[in-house]
């Protein structure tokens, strides 16, 4: 068969060649154009929804508050003469590589654990530890809300059980930053045990056997085995998860609004804050696009681990 | 003579075999404490909100008793969510927007990944790094010149804006996936419709989508998370309660000033979260494939 094949292989594309080249040239500026046609609605999405507002965004950010005048970069010299926002700024590095470390630190405890588990139960626990990450943010907020409640919550009544006085969750400014962290770590720690416990899931079984028939302790075999195979995985979960938290929104503007003393504002509230709810949008615009910098550096970073990965299961 | 000399060998085997038996279920005891640990902490804030909503609201307010139990277990505050007030219409617009971002992703997406993993053209390699690019972008960077898009459109407090916005969000990611599953087709079987004499929409309707269903299936349940937990577009663009999705109307309908109305706050969030937990319990294994694969593969 194979031998065949060699044989009358080159006759063929010769015979046909000469007629093809036109109609395949023909086909494949058809094919170009259908398949420009094709991707013409995303196109439309990015760009008219997401590029065009991103560009208007810059111009926004340089208008007066009444936008009437063009002022250049003062909106965002005025901003970072400003105590709030320089708060801002800081709030949104602590919360977001605060909840980031805890988010990653939990996953990986818990995506280990379940990766001991027998398969059978392995699902259900999965799915219990899931549900925080399911619930929409918006809704499950509502419920620390309550449990935070000044009067009401239900966890300062289990810690007066142990003795301990009730707690201002988020009345108290630092215990405002540690509850809205708390409470994005609840949420997004189960994504992290996901793509974790997927990578686990891909590591060969030889390269553990290995590792024990060369005496290799458990610690080692999570030091040179385990971490650097899912190196690449660990980087893109972080700085993924990095730039959401980072960008974040729901949590904070329901827990505390900023409050208090616009102790927990960060870029996505402040913004909303000023540019919709005081009316100053141009303001607003330049909260959000501070954000830009930072964003587009970790965003590289993922694309780049991306494709090494991807290279990495084709190569 | 054997018999004496084989006994203590035996047992040094038997000895070494349970000590790693041991250590194993000692292992397995830990992991199953911090599984237990975690659950806890998980699951305890949905559990307070079940209970919260089946309490009375002269139960609620009552300071004396146990907060995480109920004495006098009433649905009075799911019927009354049922019957009064808007949180039936909200229910609705939130599924008409989820409905219509789903279907509009879908189209888009599975077109253009079609075209993106099959047919080479000037920037498609490009486009298709822009689309990943697109899915970083967070939607609180863009919401201030969306407010004044979506002001200029006339569609200002209007669910067609959330319509019109929410594929930014949904459409990228679902893109990137279905490139993933539309690349790992084999090349052999577009060759083949083609020699059958097929076009390409029969190839991608006949072919592609059959065998890409899992991948389908994966996006399909991402647009419908993202589109009914979005909660800053409406809460920037929405303002008249009978256009609120829930995400957004629980808060603004049940809090009137000071006055929370706690039970049936809790009992409309359940109810919210409801969809989104059912569709997980049923489809989970697809979505965690198809978010992992887009995360992990090209």
């Amino acid at each position: 068969m194979a031998d065949g094949n060699v044989v009358t292989a080159p006759g063929v594309p010769a015979a046909v060649a000469p007629p093809a080249t036109g109609a395949l040239h023909r086909i494949a500026r058809r094919q170009s154009t259908l398949a420009f046609l094709m991707t013409l609605p995303l196109l439309a999405v990015i760009g008219g929804l997401v590029a065009y507002p991103f560009f208007y965004a810059v111009y926004l950010s340089m208008l007066n508050k009444r936008m009437t005048r063009f002022i250049g970069i003062e909106n965002y010299t005025f901003l970072l003469s400003r105590e709030t926002f320089q708060s801002v700024i800081w709030q949104s590095v602590i919360f977001a590589v605060g909840a980031v470390i805890a988010k990653a630190m939990i996953g990986f405890i818990l995506a280990h654990v379940l990766h001991a588990l027998p398969a059978k139960g392995q699902r259900k626990w999965r799915g219990m530890l899931l549900v925080p990450w399911v619930i929409p943010p918006a809704i499950s907020t509502l419920a620390w809300w309550w449990l935070f409640d000044p009067s009401y919550s239900a966890i300062n009544w289990l810690v007066a059980a142990v003795g301990v006085p009730p707690v201002a969750w988020l009345g108290e400014p630092s215990w405002a930053r540690f509850s809205v962290i708390l409470v994005n770590v609840w949420y997004g720690a189960p994504f992290f045990m996901i793509m974790y416990l997927a990578a686990l899931k891909s590591v060969p079984d030889q390269l553990y056997e290995a590792a024990a028939i060369d005496g290799a302790t458990g610690w080692q075999k999570l030091r040179h085995v385990t971490v650097p195979m899912m190196r690449n995985i660990i980087s893109i979960t972080v700085l993924f998860s990095l730039i959401v938290t980072f960008a974040n929104f729901d949590i904070v503007r329901i827990l505390t609004n900023g409050g208090p003393q616009d102790k927990t504002h960060i870029f996505g509230t402040y913004a909303f804050q000023v540019g919709i709810q005081s009316g100053d949008l141009p303001l607003g615009a330049s909260v959000s696009l501070f954000m830009f910098p930072i964003l587009a550096i970790f965003a590289i970073f993922v694309l780049r681990g991306v494709t090494r990965r991807s290279k990495e299961m084709a190569g | 003579m054997s018999a004496t000399t084989a006994a203590p060998a035996q047992a040094q085997i038997y000895h070494k075999a349970g000590s790693i038996k041991n250590e194993r279920r000692w292992a397995m005891i830990g992991a199953y404490i911090a599984l237990a640990v975690f659950v806890v902490f998980f699951m305890f804030p949905p559990f307070h909100m079940l209970v919260t909503s089946l309490k009375s609201s002269a139960e609620i307010a009552d300071l004396q008793g146990n907060p995480w139990i109920v004495r006098s277990p009433t649905l009075e505050n799911y019927r009354d969510l049922l019957t009064q007030g808007n949180y039936v219409l909200h229910f609705r617009n939130s599924v008409i927007v989820t409905l219509c971002v789903v279907a509009i992703t879908m189209v888009v997406s599975i077109l253009a990944a079609f075209a993106l993993a099959r047919m080479r053209f000037w920037g498609s390699s490009m486009l298709a790094t822009g689309v990943f690019l697109t899915y970083l972008v967070p939607e609180t960077l863009l919401f201030i010149p969306l407010f004044q898009i979506i002001g200029g459109l006339g569609l200002y407090n209007n669910l067609l804006a959330m319509i019109l916005i929410y594929p930014t969000l949904t459409v990228p990611f679902a893109t990137w996936i279905m490139i993933g599953y539309f690349s790992s087709i084999p090349k052999e079987l577009d060759e083949a419709a083609l020699i059958d004499g097929a076009n390409h929409f029969q190839m991608l309707w006949k072919i592609f989508i059959p065998v890409a269903l899992p991948g389908i299936l994966a996006a399909t349940i991402f647009a419908f998370t993202v589109s009914w937990a979005q909660f800053l577009y409406p809460m920037a663009f929405l303002v008249s309660s009978e256009n609120m999705v829930l995400t957004v109307g629980i808060v603004s309908d049940l809090i009137r000033g000071d006055t929370f109305q706690w039970g049936k706050i809790m009992a409309g969030a359940l109810m919210a979260a409801a969809p989104p937990l059912l569709v997980y319990a049923f489809l989970m294994d697809y979505y965690i494939a198809g978010l992992t694969a887009g995360a992990t593969k090209g």
